[in-house]
């Protein structure tokens, strides 16, 4: 235990230093780049009385190490800023929209391992057939397909021309989420309070989106499985437990398949990174009330602070995940030594 | 020295192929032999002779595109090739177990030991409970000379000579009749090998096991085996017991074997080898495969295949010294 | 192994050229035609890029090329769009936009990138530390979120959507040639410590440097992939170009809007396109990679 807690703590160590870095590289991006925030906003014709009232206003017109400074204290301290359109915190701004994306983004990454494991799988136990040929087809192709116009050609089969689910928003204007929201992840907070009507209606409405990002990044975890899958059914440990008297299904799922897993726990990183990217996207696609539709929102309002804090958000987003899949991977393997 | 006891192994004429691009590699062809209950056979050859083929084929453990193309495996009367999957299944382990080469490798390294030995219970004798199995399990763990607490442990957080006692546990605790160790003590070293084969001795006294040794070491099988099969490109080119095989040698080949082996009571300036490399199983030699290495070829030999008699007593060889030629 | 060293006649270049050619496809099968079957890709679009009027006679931004909201006809091969515009015409003009950006954009990351990784790795010490975790930093970012930082900060413009794809691949570049150059390292100043003479620097040059240019180029080709993705991306959500440029991305966005009405075409090959273009450009890269370095047989 006591080993747990010193690897869990070099860990964060080493997160710190990225964290830091990105932090200030989204500083310099949003304060230092070209472009004046507050004259935008208030228009060229503004008296240059008024401009630099606002500009004192917001702390925009002390030295930028002094800016840099107040920046990271307010971070510290949790203060994401205020935003510079509305009289809201960005916090506040924030809100469930952080739940909405994340929960969007694991279903996400469900529906991709979801789809790309088994087919992996499949297609190493029939090597060189047609079906691994086709598998690994639709593993190369499918990450070329842009994840908007995926979102699109399923909002357009499924939605409009077949009609069987939804295209928009993570509820029906008949449910009310305000009725059952509380952690802001409707999928717990409908099986929380037993409301089994509300909950189906929030699974139905992520279907698409899900699926959308599900399909598009499958393609790595098909060629992983496979990759692995044969690498493992040549060992012999296969062989043994065949020669155990094992039967052949249990050999592959139990001997086989887990061992060829772990290194996909490797991955789940650098994929939930792209599913966040991916996730913005298909927020704007189906009008999904999370983070990224209010980064695109606020960047075509010029509200920096809000656009800054999102930021902000998703770097630790990034940096909280990849620390977890650390974790994750050496409590699977015993030969990880901590 | 005639065995009383019956035979339970009694392998006709097998045949084993491998397609592959460039042919069809012949990689056992015609093979006979017999196993009697409690006996100890070993199978030596060099590496490619076929002997760990001939090993897996005995469990219908060959990986595809290799098969047995003719021939039958009879235990106990009954054809191991001609099993259904769950009888199959059902011999493995129990009736017929197999040790590895590898004993790392051939642990999974997710699995403790504990689990290793349940799951292999469970699957033969589903209705034991697991305390029933846990206590088989320790009772072996005691007869291997491992502590009750490895059970908890990992494949990697055992020493090698501990594995390998693992794996022979795991082979042995459904009480099989007969063990095919494939190459046992090859990634052994000395020390933990001579172990191994005391450990052997031992477990087949206790468990009345009959054993087919595969290895290239003459050595251990002097020291375990009461019979010999030699084996050479595929075919067995002598067979007999331990003592003929040894003392009186009957092919060129076993011959060779044996000046191979360095011998510290001679005084040997250099080492003793045989010129020349194993025969090519896509394309054989005519006749003996042998032929073209052998010291004391003659003309019959490139022409016809010797078959394999019984020139003396329980001793048998396919070689055309013995064989008439005319 | 590299590509072998050309002789020094053109004649005997281009000769020696063919036969790798030629011994390069029997030995490679599948790869071969993956990465020939790209390059078919990238010409049809490059071509469509040169020669637009070769492919249609409508103007992209005419809005009176025949009726609102057509579906596809004979007349209008992929139908018009909700401003009377003909799609196919938008699509084969809106080539040179995407491919435009994505490859200057590639361009610029290889050109910083490249030259910083050689530097680090050179260097050394605490400067090549710092800067490698930067570079790791923004590498393990989602790179789409940058982009979409730098180009809301840049603004509107086609130059500025070209840096804001740039920055997310200067460190996919700096680590290839940082790694690279590392290994050099080590063994010119190993060989120096033995101090074997000048025939390193030969061997060096005509086997180490043909494998990094290979791997850069390579890397180039799917980077280029990544960037039109990255392109399409941004003018989607609308942070791209002027409404008077033709552009994949935003007709996508605008036929979003007519979705629910049913009017399937203007989505359909705009998007088709992308995904042609990145996989062309994706096939070739791969095909590349089988062909310049090869690998043990593939599973």
């Amino acid at each position: 235990m006591r080993h747990l807690a010193s690897y869990i703590l070099t860990r964060l160590l080493l997160a710190i230093p990225m964290i830091f870095i990105l932090l200030t590289i989204i500083f310099v991006v949003l304060r230092v780049m070209p472009g004046d925030p507050v004259s935008a906003m208030l228009g060229d014709r503004a008296p240059l009385r008024v401009i630099n009232e606002k500009k004192h206003a917001l702390g925009l017109d002390k030295p930028i190490t002094a800016q840099y400074v107040d920046y990271l204290g307010q971070l510290a301290r949790g203060d994401l800023g205020n935003s510079m359109i509305f009289q809201q915190t960005v916090s506040s701004a924030i809100g469930d929209k952080l739940p909405a994306t994340i929960e969007l983004t694991l279903f996400g990454l469900l529906a991709s391992l979801g789809i790309g494991i088994p087919l992996g799988a499949a297609a190493a136990r029939r090597r060189r057939s047609g079906r691994d040929f086709g598998i690994r087809l639709y593993a190369n192709v499918v990450y070329c397909i842009p994840v908007f116009w995926m979102g699109l050609l399923l909002q357009l089969l499924f939605g409009v021309v077949l009609g069987w689910f939804p295209i928009s928003g993570r509820t029906s204007p008949r449910v009310t989420s305000s009725a059952f929201s509380w952690s802001g992840f409707y999928t717990i907070d409908t099986l929380r309070i037993g409301n089994v009507a509300a909950f189906g209606d929030v699974m139905w409405h992520l279907v698409l989106p899900a699926l959308t990002l599900g399909i598009v990044l499958s393609g790595i975890f098909v060629r992983l499985t496979r990759a692995n899958m044969l690498d493992v059914l040549k060992t012999d440990y296969i062989l043994a437990a065949r020669a155990r008297g094992i039967p052949e299904r249990r050999v592959v799922f139990n001997h086989g398949l887990r061992n060829a897993l772990i290194p996909i726990v490797t991955m789940l990183g650098l994929q939930f990174s792209l599913l966040l990217a991916g996730a913005i996207l298909t927020e704007s696609t189906f009008s999904w009330p999370g983070m990224g539709r209010l980064l695109l929102e606020r960047i075509y309002l010029r509200d920096y602070p809000t656009i800054q804090g999102v930021i902000v958000v998703y770097t630790l987003l990034v940096s909280v995940m990849s620390l977890v899949v650390d974790l994750l991977y050496a409590a699977i393997d015993p030969r990880v030594k901590y | 020295m005639q065995s009383t006891s019956e035979t339970i192994l009694r392998v006709n004429d097998l045949t084993i192929h491998y397609p592959i691009s460039i042919g069809i590699v012949r990689a056992v062809e015609g093979v006979s032999f017999t196993l009697a209950d409690g006996e100890a056979l070993g199978l030596v050859g060099e590496s490619g002779c076929g002997k760990s083929t001939l090993g897996l084929s005995l469990l219908k453990l060959l990986r595809p595109p290799g098969r047995v193309t003719g021939g039958s495996i009879l235990y106990r009367g009954t054809d191991i090739l001609g099993l259904d999957a769950r009888s199959l299944l059902a011999m493995r382990g129990r009736s017929i177990s197999m040790i590895f080469q590898n004993p790392l490798t051939s642990l999974n390294p997710l699995f403790t030991v504990e689990r290793h030995f349940l799951e292999t219970i469970h699957y033969h004798d589903p209705s034991l409970s697991r305390g029933k199995a846990l206590a088989a399990t320790g009772k072996m763990l005691a007869t291997l000379g491992i502590e009750e607490k490895r059970l908890r442990e990992y494949p990697h957080q055992l020493s090698g000579g501990m594995r390998q006692r693992i794996m022979i546990g795991l082979a042995l605790i459904m009480n099989p009749d007969i063990l095919i160790a494939d190459e046992p003590t090859t990634s052994l070293d000395v020390i933990v090998e001579a172990g191994f084969t005391e450990l052997l001795a031992n477990l087949r006294k206790v468990y009345k096991l009959s054993i087919i040794l595969i290895t290239h070491n003459l050595g251990l099988v002097a020291e375990i085996a009461d019979r010999i099969a030699v084996m050479y490109g595929g075919k067995i080119m002598e067979i007999g017991s331990a003592q003929d095989i040894f003392a009186r040698p009957m092919h060129p080949y076993t011959q060779g074997l044996i000046d191979c082996v360095p011998n510290i009571q001679l005084d040997q300036k250099e080492l003793v080898t045989m010129p020349g490399s194993p025969p090519d199983l896509v394309s054989p030699p005519v006749g003996c495969r042998f032929a073209p290495r052998c010291p004391k070829v003659m003309p019959v030999c490139t022409e016809r295949t010797p078959r394999l008699l019984e020139h003396a007593p329980e001793h048998s060889s396919a070689c055309w010294l013995y064989e008439r030629h005319g | 192994m590299g590509v072998p060293a050309a002789r020094f006649s053109p004649a005997g270049g281009l000769a020696n050229a063919l036969g790798w050619f030629t011994r390069t496809r029997r030995k490679y099968g599948m790869e071969w035609w993956i990465m020939i079957a790209g390059m078919i890709v990238i010409l049809f679009v490059v071509t469509m890029t040169v020669f637009p009027g070769l492919f249609t006679r409508f103007d992209p931004n005419d809005q009176n090329a025949g009726g609102q909201m057509k579906p596809p006809s004979s007349e209008h091969l992929m139908g018009t769009d909700n401003l009377s515009r003909d799609v196919w015409a938008r699509v084969v003009y809106g080539a040179r936009t995407i491919l435009g950006v994505a490859i200057a954009a590639a361009l610029v990351s290889a050109l910083i990138g490249i030259p910083l990784g050689l530097l680090s790795g050179f260097a050394g010490g605490t400067f090549d530390r710092i800067l490698s975790l930067i570079m790791d930093s923004v590498y393990s970012f989602p790179g789409l979120i940058l982009a979409i930082a730098f180009a809301a900060m840049l603004g509107p413009g086609v130059i500025n959507i070209t840096l804001a794809v740039a920055v997310v691949y200067i460190p996919t570049y700096f680590r290839l040639v940082r790694g690279q150059t590392l290994s050099i390292k080590e063994e010119v100043y190993v060989e120096a410590a033995r101090a074997i003479g000048a025939r390193r620097p030969t061997i060096l040059s005509r086997y180490v440097f043909p494998n990094v240019i290979a791997t850069v180029v390579v890397i180039f080709s799917l980077n280029i992939a990544d960037a039109i993705m990255t392109e399409a991306a941004l003018s989607y959500i609308g942070l791209g170009l002027p409404a008077g440029i033709p552009d994949w991305g935003m007709d996508l966005s605008m036929g979003k809007k007519f979705l629910p009405s049913g009017m399937w075409w203007m989505i359909t090959f705009p998007g088709l396109m992308i995904m042609l273009l990145a996989l062309g450009f994706t096939m070739l890269g791969e095909g590349l990679a089988e062909v310049l370095n090869p690998r043990l047989l593939e599973k």
